[in-house]
């Protein structure tokens, strides 16, 4: 199975970006994947002014992809507003990790629906209208 | 870098004295063992030795029951489909456990579905099955029981005696796949209550790709494989000479060091789970405590996934391997963990090393000083160790 993750998954894998929790977080993902059974919470800490994730952290129980599709999905979003950042799809995630291999899609999923539930989570708090994204169960 | 291969219930590195004792084999004795002709007659020599060889090493009663094969998957599929078609007049019921090797469980599955009815007996925590249940199950149109040795996740032995004398009293055939137990468990099968039984080289530091069936005399086996009249009309191929050569001397060095290296294994293993016990809090061993191969250590590390603790002990050197979901090709927790009744959170922390000669105390303490920190970082980053404070 390591024989088939990128250079870039490995490297993200072997140091993972914002691991951690942001105590006074303003919007908390928290997901379970329903393939392996696998978890994952990320946190995000947002402007409330400019509605930009100024901050994104992590915490993963799952697999190499998983992990790394953590790391570089709160890469990504930050400094992005809260609409640049629900239109980061969980195959831009694979795509910045140089791809995945097939069986491991569902990881790059997770991460996604962590995103969007913790962008829910701070539009909920701010009695604004949650997002609707459907989810497949792969890709 | 240190290297430190501890997964060797996957495969072993072949010895040095096996690959010189095949190499003959694969430049100037490249004749057809089948043949009459000078060529023909030294490869034959040569796998009657290893016949020879692979009998001792079984405790068989003569090396007439000894059938080369391509491996353990052939073996256990001969012994098992061969067993059931010669017996298919007297019924179509099969009895196996639900943590055989997917080489018997994928055969029984196949069987299935040409309208074979298996029963698949349970494990208790430890994976042992229990005897009785075998007796239970077994009805007038019971054919075959097979049940491994010896758990290849775990190591757990199973009472293979219990169990074989009880199909014995019931006129069913018994068949286990000793792939993991030959080499490191003594035993000879002449006194075992077993038919038939199936071995591998590469498991016993011999080449990849070629194994062994024991058939007990007078057992009646069809065969599967249909062509020449190879390995007395049982198994039809040329016979793979250099392979069958390897099998022969790893037997040889199998048996003579039967006694002295399972100790020692056995020893370095202990070492090995005491200390991790005793440095990583939140730790539990699968398998039976006792009765397990000397080599195999199984622990299931709470609050973590196996891939993600082997990828990083790979980083360091260690070669491992996990029951983890996320590794299994099928995205589900090891069949194994699952049957023990372990939770599919629990089995996915399973990490299994698997010991073998080329071993040292030297790994394993290298082992001891890697593993906690990864395990620390690893927990550190899961959402599910909070809890678990
Ligand atoms: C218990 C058991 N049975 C069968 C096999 C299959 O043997 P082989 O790899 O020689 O086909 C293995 C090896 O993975 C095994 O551990
Ligand atoms: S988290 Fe289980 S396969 Fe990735």
């Amino acid at each position: 199975m390591e024989g088939q993750y990128s250079d870039q998954v490995m490297e993200h894998f072997r140091n993972p970006r914002n691991v951690g929790e942001i105590p006074d977080a303003d919007g908390i993902g928290n997901v379970g994947n329903p393939v392996c059974g696998d978890i994952m919470r990320l946190y995000i800490k947002v402007d409330p002014a400019t509605e930009t994730i100024i901050d994104a952290k992590f915490k993963t129980f799952g697999c190499g992809a998983a992990i790394a599709t953590s790391s570089m999905v709160t890469e990504l979003v930050k400094g992005k507003t809260i609409e640049e950042a629900l239109k980061v799809s969980n195959h831009a995630v694979a795509e910045a990790l140089g791809g995945l291999p097939k069986i491991k899609m569902h990881c790059s999923v997770l991460a996604e629906q962590a995103l969007t539930g913790a962008i829910n989570d701070y539009l909920k708090k701010h009695g604004k209208p949650v997002v609707d994204k459907k989810f497949k169960d792969a890709h | 870098m240190r290297l430190v291969y501890l997964d060797n219930n996957a495969t072993t590195r072949m010895r040095e004295e096996v690959l010189e004792a095949m190499m003959p084999y694969c430049k100037d004795v490249y004749g057809n063992a089948s043949s009459i002709h000078r060529f023909g007659r030294q490869a034959r020599v040569a796998v009657d030795k290893a016949r020879q060889e692979v009998a001792s090493l079984l405790g068989a009663s003569s090396p007439e029951e000894i059938i080369f094969t391509s491996g353990g998957t052939e073996a256990d599929n001969f012994a098992i489909k061969g067993a059931v078609h010669a017996m298919r007049k007297k019924g179509n019921h099969i009895i196996t456990s639900s943590i055989e090797h997917s080489a018997v469980l994928n055969s029984m599955k196949a069987l299935e579905k040409d309208g074979y009815k298996i029963t698949y007996l349970p494990v208790d925590g430890y994976g042992l099955i229990n005897p009785n249940d075998v007796k239970k199950a077994i009805t007038d149109s019971t054919v075959l029981i097979s049940i491994m040795y010896a758990n290849n996740e775990v190591g757990t032995i199973e009472p293979i005696e219990k169990m074989g004398e009880i199909a014995k009293e019931r006129g069913v055939y018994f068949h286990t796949d000793a792939v993991q137990a030959v080499g490191k468990v003594t035993f000879q099968a002449k006194d075992l209550p077993v038919d038939i039984l199936s071995m591998s080289a590469h498991k016993i530091y011999g080449p990849k790709g070629v194994g062994a069936i024991y058939i007990k005399k007078s057992t009646k086996v069809d065969t599967i494989m249909h062509g020449g009249h190879q390995e007395m009309g049982r198994r039809a191929g040329t016979e793979n000479v250099p392979g069958i050569v390897g099998l022969g001397r790893a037997a040889e060095f199998a048996k003579k060091e039967a006694q002295e290296e399972p100790k020692r294994l056995c020893e370095l293993r202990d070492y090995l789970y005491k200390n991790i016990a005793q440095a990583i809090p939140d730790t539990r061993l699968n398998g039976e405590p006792e009765k397990r191969l000397p080599n195999t250590l199984n622990i299931g590390f709470k609050y973590l996934e196996g891939e993600s603790i082997m990828l990083n002990m790979d980083m360091e050197g260690i070669a491992v391997s996990t029951g983890s979901a996320c590794t299994s090709g099928t995205l589900e927790p090891s069949h194994v963990l699952t049957a023990m009744g372990i939770d599919a959170g629990d089995a996915q922390g399973s990490i299994r090393f698997s010991l073998g000669r080329d071993n040292t105390k030297k790994d394993i303490d290298y082992v001891l000083k890697v593993l906690p920190p990864i395990i620390q970082r690893l927990r550190d980053m899961s959402p599910l160790y909070e809890k678990g404070k």
